[in-house]
């Protein structure tokens, strides 16, 4: 039980707000040397794509952003979950930082999923699956956004979105295999990824962009819940204390 | 009043909403007359070619239907909000899962059921074929619940904010596009000669689903909105 003591201790959101100060720049750091590595790697060693020339060179971006969005959301919805059960606020306060980074990632992946589409299928928009369930993602994202604005009490907020948040992720999974189903009753894929043999400094670029893209998720969102911190606590003794709150 | 059981229970609330909504008829009548203003605006926008209409009566209706189930939601808790009813049901010792399933069953029956009754009339405006009406409305019949009860969540979630009505929608909409999809697809099956048996099943298996637990977070819903 002592590690659990221990564990607990940074739970709480006054002792929590100093920890995250120190460690945003272990992430924030990573995140930017490894974005320049990554773009370096994708713009001048990846060599030219055989089918699809110099657009391809989008998708370094655009899959990383894809998959986070859909993380992000999962994530999100698990720290709204550990909120609403255990009513732990640092939990609900995460949930709320994480939003705007998961919505931000899903509009990134709409937006240059759309500048690849051009080039690639003659079209900015086609209702592939990916694409439209893309788009619900976002939907949902801006549903507990909204939500969690238009309500003032921090703590209602908080257990109303949560409750959002796990209804939202039981959809998913019912969404994107009816948005799947609805795609192949109408038309075929208008694209097939079936060319799995990646070049590996493809491959490496991609990598690099992702690990960047979490280390970027972990630091913006540890900086925003700092400011949430603040923001509800700002009645309380220690942050009177604080020395920037001075 | 003690022996109440959780049918009667159910009764009860059911035939008070009814009651409660025959006295202000009008409010049912909207929902109503907003849903057929909807699918009768659209061969004035896109064009009277009966082709083209029968191709897109079942998504048109369907649309439809899902927002004039939204413009009804607001209605399902806050009277009873304003009034403390609300606060009552909570301190019952009945269950209040049983209870906010018998609001949303009613809520259904005053702004889905009819929809399902005169959606044949608007379908034949489409030119639908007979077999696709029938379709359509069994369809309608296994979705408009779900759409009560998805709404549900989100008229409790949004209870006494400013704003709610817009709100609703927003949260709900996208919850709710699996129904919009086999629902329409049901019907797009029949016309293109295949079994809408699959579309239906799935409904119903979306039905079921909703049942059970729909409800039950409904009312956790409305217990953190009275908080």
């Amino acid at each position: 039980m002592r590690l659990a003591i221990n564990w607990f201790k940074y739970s709480a959101p006054s002792t929590f707000y100093g920890l995250a100060g120190k460690l945003i720049p272990f992430f924030a750091w990573p995140a930017a040397i490894l974005f320049a590595v990554g773009l370096y790697i994708g713009f001048f060693v990846a060599p030219t794509d055989a089918v699809q020339s110099e657009a391809y060179r989008i998708m370094f971006i655009h899959v990383p952003a894809s998959i986070l969005s859909m993380f992000i959301y999962l994530i999100m919805a698990g720290y709204a979950a550990l909120g609403l059960i255990f009513k732990t606020r640092l939990s609900s306060m995460m949930a709320s930082a994480l939003a705007p980074t998961g919505a931000l990632f899903a509009f990134i992946s709409l937006w240059t999923g759309a500048l690849w589409g051009k080039p690639m299928w003659g079209a900015w928009w086609v209702w592939d699956a990916r694409l439209t369930s893309e788009l619900i993602l976002l939907f949902l994202y801006l549903g507990f956004i909204a939500l969690q604005a238009s309500i003032e009490d921090p703590r209602r907020a908080d257990r109303a979105s949560a409750l959002l948040a796990i209804v939202g992720s039981v959809n998913v999974p019912i969404i994107y295999y009816s948005v799947q189903w609805w795609n192949t009753l109408h038309q075929g894929s208008t694209i097939k990824f079936s060319g799995t043999s990646m070049h590996v400094a493809m491959q490496q670029s991609m990598f690099t962009i992702l690990v960047a893209c979490w280390l970027y998720v972990i630091a913006i969102s540890l900086a925003r819940v700092r400011s949430i911190i603040l923001e509800r606590e700002s009645n309380t003794q220690w942050v009177k204390e604080l020395a920037e709150a001075k | 009043m003690n022996k109440l059981s959780l049918f009667g229970l159910l009764g009860l609330v059911i035939r008070r909403d009814l009651l409660l909504a025959m006295r202000r008829r009008a409010d049912v009548l909207t929902t109503l007359i907003f849903f057929v203003m909807v699918v009768s605006l659209f061969p004035l926008g896109v064009g009277p070619e009966p082709d083209m209409l029968r191709k897109m009566a079942a998504g048109v209706l369907w649309v439809a239907a899902l927002l004039a189930s939204m413009l009804s939601l607001p209605r399902m808790f806050s009277a009873d909000y304003l009034d403390g009813t609300l606060e009552q049901m909570m301190l019952a010792p009945q269950s209040l899962t049983m209870m906010v399933l018998g609001k949303i069953i009613a809520h259904w029956m005053l702004s889905g059921l009819p929809l399902v009754l005169i959606a044949p009339v608007l379908g034949l405006q489409f030119d639908m074929s007979v077999q696709a009406l029938w379709v359509l409305m069994l369809a309608l019949l296994l979705g408009t619940p779900v759409l009560s009860m998805i709404g549900a969540i989100g008229a409790a979630l949004t209870l006494g904010l400013r704003g709610g009505g817009v709100l609703v929608s927003l949260l709900v909409l996208p919850l709710c596009i699996p129904v919009l999809i086999f629902g329409a697809g049901a019907v797009e099956a029949v016309n293109s000669g295949m079994d809408a048996i699959s579309n239906l099943s799935l409904l119903g298996a979306f039905l079921l689903f909703a049942l059970v637990f729909t409800p039950f977070v409904a009312a956790q819903a409305l217990r953190i909105s009275m908080e």
